[in-house]
């Protein structure tokens, strides 16, 4: 998958744990968090629809690269450099 | 012959979740979601653990703990059962408080509380936001050493009518005391700040009977009357099989919402575990237990609105032990009205007190029966002042003790709140121990309650689908 197919995987699944969210002007470089109410249980669902979908697996450590979309981005480019973008969204 | 509740079961599933209180049937349902087979049993004839409900002559229908979970509850439901579930859920806005110290309404809201505690109770102002933003940062991985009581001694030197209006309502959710970790307060005192107190429109047995018809939807087999007699591990001690109602059921894996220390020294067996563990489990302190008084009034009657929560109290000050006390002086009133059950014309009031298992476990047959009736005379008369001629009006009165819960939970001592603070750590360690095993269910004091109870099942069920999904191929 590419930078922006990443981005849109990580859109999609957004927006399915936070349905009453504007996400059209998500700013990239900005934390999640201080955009959209998003709690430690959110952050699990969006490493469990990645393992889901995906089969990637995110050790607990690692949570830290999801903080942004473009740390999240990065960190997942090597991971699923290999993997085709999904049809229709994930889930 | 006996019927075999275990009829149609195949002799093999992914995951067998042991145990249908909400962290179990939260997890049976993520886990089936996630595309595992599932199998989750269950000794009694229904589902719900403590989150239960049982039915009397003339349709009365009591809840056991349905009154009063924090408003994250709505979220969960949304995410990990459905809209409809999450839909049902309301806001319970009379809660009162009526002792020697202080009596009082209240929303159970940060604001409303700030208001009470800066104009009732003369607290400054940014005492109080300080002490907010306190409890509201805690998080698990803080300092666990300070306790609940020198937290509130930082903020209210000396001022037990707030450590009271504080603490009461916490014990009552969760059981916990001024001993138990600071952290463990501020985590569930703040969820509840954020948004009040909050119950499910239908009642328990909706919620329960929709929770099931969801789990049905994502292929959970469901069965009752299914008790767990073993968890079969092999010589690597990892999980291989359960054993239910005598019959051997291959699994990959295994989610007990068992009791956890019965999940780890019965059910396992501590020959499969290392001594460390064993006795770290054995330490592992279970939470008090309870004794609740039911009440019905006769169809057609009712009562005006009195709070949906009421804290009564005729103790000075707040006394964790006068409260587990046999000699009862604080009672928790929860009143439902027929809205709660739409198309109900019932009024039911349950009165719930902390107790303990040895202070019933132990009484001769005359002795506990007689007991039961004096805890029914007193909460009456306790009651009159707020539904008067409560007596003549009730057409169904009846109590339960820990005694009651044991049985009907198989949880030991009856303990109605799972386990103090260090349980969470053993829980989140099972699985070194014996891989394959997990264990989900009310412990920590963080992890209790509806919603600590469903967002365990998840934290769980995401800790089994990583155990389950193979490592991707590198190249």
């Amino acid at each position: 998958m590419t930078r922006d197919q990443i981005r849109q995987v990580i859109l999609d699944i957004l927006a399915k744990i936070a349905p009453d969210e504007d996400l059209s002007n998500l700013k990239d470089d900005v934390p999640f968090s201080e955009q959209m109410e998003l709690d430690s249980m959110d952050f699990l669902d969006i490493v469990m629809e990645l393992r889901k979908g995906y089969r990637i697996q995110i050790p607990e450590e690692d949570y830290q690269h999801l903080t942004t979309m473009e740390s999240t981005v990065t960190y997942l480019e090597p991971l699923l450099k290999d993997v085709e973008s999904p049809a229709k969204p994930a889930g | 012959m006996p019927k075999d509740f275990l009829k149609g079961v195949r002799d093999r599933y992914d995951v067998v979740v042991i145990g249908s209180g909400l962290a179990g049937l939260t997890a049976a349902n993520t886990l089936a979601r996630a595309g595992y087979s599932v199998l989750l049993l269950e000794h009694h004839y229904q589902l719900g653990g403590m989150a239960t409900w049982f039915k009397r002559r003339h349709g009365h229908i009591f809840d056991i703990s349905l009154h009063g979970f924090p408003y994250g509850m709505v979220k969960s439901c949304r995410k990990y059962w459905t809209q409809e579930i999450a839909d049902s859920i309301v806001q319970l806005k009379g809660i009162r408080f009526e002792n020697p110290q202080f009596s009082l309404w209240t929303t159970f809201n940060r604001e409303d509380f700030t208001r009470i505690l800066t104009e009732r109770f003369g607290i400054p102002r940014e005492t109080v936001v300080a002490f907010f933003d306190a409890a509201r940062r805690m998080n698990f991985y803080d300092d666990q050493h300070t306790t609940t009581r020198e937290f509130f001694e930082q903020f209210f030197p000396g001022r037990d009518d707030v450590v009271r209006l504080l603490m009461e309502p916490i014990t009552y959710a969760n059981g916990s005391s001024l001993e138990d970790p600071a952290i463990t307060y501020g985590i569930v005192f703040s969820n509840f700040m954020s948004k009040g107190v909050f119950t499910f429109r239908g009642g328990t047995d909706q919620l329960i009977r929709l929770m099931r018809a969801e789990m049905e939807r994502n292929g959970v087999e469901i069965r009752i009357r299914s008790l767990v007699e073993r968890i079969e591990v092999d010589a690597q001690r990892r999980v291989r099989a359960v054993w239910a109602n005598g019959r051997r059921i291959a699994c990959r894996a295994v989610v007990s919402n068992a009791n956890l220390k019965q999940t780890i020294l019965e059910l396992v067996g501590e020959q499969h575990l290392d001594r460390d563990f064993v006795d770290e489990t054995r330490a592992v302190r279970l939470n008090s237990s309870s004794c609740q008084v039911y009440i019905a009034l006769k169809p057609g009657d009712g009562f005006d609105y009195v709070g949906d929560l009421l804290f009564h109290s005729e103790h000075r000050g707040f006394d964790f032990d006068a409260m587990l006390s046999r000699n009862i002086s604080s009672r928790t009133f929860s009143f439902y009205y027929p809205d709660i059950r739409p198309g109900s014309d019932r009024y039911l009031i349950v009165s719930s007190t902390n107790a303990r298992y040895e202070d019933w476990a132990h009484l001769s047959p005359e002795e506990y029966r007689r007991s039961k009736q004096d805890l029914i005379d007193t909460t009456l008369d306790c009651l009159e002042q707020y539904v008067p001629d409560i007596r003549r009006r009730a057409d169904h009165v009846e109590a339960s003790t820990p005694c009651t819960f044991q049985r009907y939970t198989r949880h030991w001592r009856g303990a109605s709140f799972g386990t103090k603070f260090e349980g969470l750590k053993v829980s989140k360690e099972l699985p070194q121990q014996v891989p394959g095993l997990f264990h989900a269910g009310s412990v920590g004091i963080i992890m209790s309650g509806w919603l600590g109870a469903v967002n365990y099942g998840v934290i769980v069920a995401n800790e089994v689908d990583k155990y389950l999904t193979p490592a991707p191929v590198r190249v």
